[in-house]
């Protein structure tokens, strides 16, 4: 039905690197995220790293244009924010799934990206194989365990190609085994070219994803480059307490 | 306790015997009450996720009138239509008064209310779990609707049922705009309340346990309804 709504749009071009600059966001007199800059880089895989309540989440949501923000620039290659969206893709901490079986669920989002209709069953099987989720076509979404769930949603991220992959807290309500299977599936899709940006708390998640760190703070970007220099000498005190496994007092 | 004995074993045997007079009347109130819920559904859907989806001056105050049309006393309806239909009214030239057509049109009235409510609180709640999700995917509002609607599709199915069981069982309002005129307008309900009051309770009993049987359908319908949704949806 959406496919005769939505016509098939022009691929985007180059979407990154993409230039942060003074990004602010406040709510309540509050401010959420406070004046953070950096670049995020091609083809590398970016762990937002911090506490909760850092505004992990939110930075996500606002490079993925859920959240706009309050000041600052955010410099794409892709002047056009609507091919933006096309060369990206978002997977929420609780996958949001719709009520309907796992190739309705793939099948509305290729729709809604313009993906031709013959195209779909080949992608929907395609990305269902690289998850492990193959055979569960016809079972309704919302009825797999958390780690399929998850998984489904990594499936349908891919499923629509995307040049920049945003994971929010993707294993933060999984088992070890379903966490192993969700990080193996990023580093796959890291390996086909997708660059990923993720947020987590989980130091061991960040040690074993990251290539590149941003270090969140009270909505500070205290700490920023690449992952083992992070690892090795933390810039700041909060980043050296936090890397400690120091609880906040 | 022993005249009801009596009185619901006759029931039972013009039940058995198909009794002409009694199988009309049911036939008329299901003609009645489903023509009713249609128009309402038409009407009441649409409306439900219009207020849903849309934002615009006066949202607030016309969602506020639907859910408390919910409550719409069905006497007041019915004198309303009434005065609509009657001679001096202002349609009365279409000549409509006492008859089925406006039963129906009082049936709607009480409806609509009924099933757009519902429909606006199911597309909603759908909207708020799903908003990032479409939004993620870049589907404008008007690209969403199909979407949200097949997939609130249990529950707005259970808004018609709803609906229906109102209709069915409702008597104030057809009683004032139908007449409960024999082999024109009488329906289970308004039969039930004259033959009750002439004393006649096998034929009340008769139709008594048929609107009953009309209304448990309803129940097991929309039970089901959410069962299958439960297993579908997870």
């Amino acid at each position: 039905m959406i496919g005769r709504l939505t016509a098939a749009r022009a691929e985007p071009g180059p979407l990154l690197p993409l230039e942060v600059e003074g990004l602010v966001v406040e709510a309540g007199g509050r401010r959420l995220l406070d004046g953070l800059s950096f670049t995020l880089r091609p083809q590398r895989c970016t762990v937002i790293l911090g506490p909760n309540g850092a505004g992990k989440s939110l930075l996500l949501r606002v490079l993925h244009g859920l959240v706009p923000p309050d000041r600052g620039v955010l410099r794409w290659p892709e002047p056009d924010p609507d091919r933006r969206r096309l060369g990206q893709a978002f997977v929420f901490q609780k996958p949001v799934l719709l009520r309907r079986s796992v190739r309705g669920d793939l099948a509305v989002a290729l729709a809604a990206r313009g993906v031709p209709r013959r195209e779909r069953p080949a992608r929907i099987a395609e990305a269902l194989a690289l998850v492990g989720l193959r055979g569960f076509e016809r079972r309704a979404a919302r009825s797999l365990s958390g780690g399929e769930q998850q998984r489904l949603a990594l499936a349908r991220a891919w499923a629509l190609r995307p040049q920049l992959l945003f994971l929010d807290e993707p294993t933060a309500s999984l088992d070890p085994a379903a966490t192993r299977m969700v990080e193996a599936i990023v580093r796959d899709l890291a390996a086909r070219g997708v660059t990923i940006v993720a947020s987590t708390h989980d130091l061991g998640q960040a040690r074993r994803l990251a290539q590149d760190i941003l270090f969140l703070h009270a909505g500070r970007l205290l700490d920023r480059g690449p992952a083992e220099a992070f690892f090795e000498r933390p810039a700041s005190p909060e980043a050296r307490a936090f890397l400690a496994g120091e609880l906040p007092a | 306790m022993g005249e009801i004995g009596e009185a619901a074993a006759t029931a039972l045997r013009l039940l058995w015997s198909a009794d002409p007079e009694l199988f009309a009347i049911v036939a008329l109130s299901l003609e009645v009450s489903l023509t009713a819920t249609a128009l309402a559904a038409a009407i009441g859907l649409p409306l439900g996720a219009l207020l849903a989806l849309a934002r615009f001056p006066g949202r607030g105050a016309l969602v506020l009138l639907v859910d408390a049309g919910m409550g719409l006393p069905p006497v007041v309806v019915g004198l309303l239509v009434y005065l609509l239909l009657s001679r001096a009214g202002p349609l009365g030239e279409l000549g409509l008064l006492f008859t089925p057509t406006a039963m129906v049109i009082a049936q709607t009235i009480l409806v609509t209310p009924i099933v757009a409510a519902l429909a606006r609180r199911a597309v909603a709640d759908l909207l708020e779990d799903y908003h990032e999700h479409l939004t993620s995917l870049g589907l404008r509002p008007l690209a969403a609707v199909p979407v949200l609607l097949f997939d609130a599709r249990y529950r707005l199915a259970t808004a018609c049922l709803a609906g229906f069981g109102r209709a069915a069982a409702e008597v104030g309002a057809i009683l004032i705009v139908g007449g409960n005129i024999r082999d024109h307008t009488r329906t289970m309900t308004t039969a039930i309340a004259l033959e009750t009051s002439k004393g006649a309770l096998e034929q009340a009993l008769a139709l008594g346990f048929v609107l009953i049987l009309v209304v448990l359908a309803v129940n097991l319908a929309a039970a089901g309804l959410s069962t299958m949704a439960r297993r579908i949806e997870g």
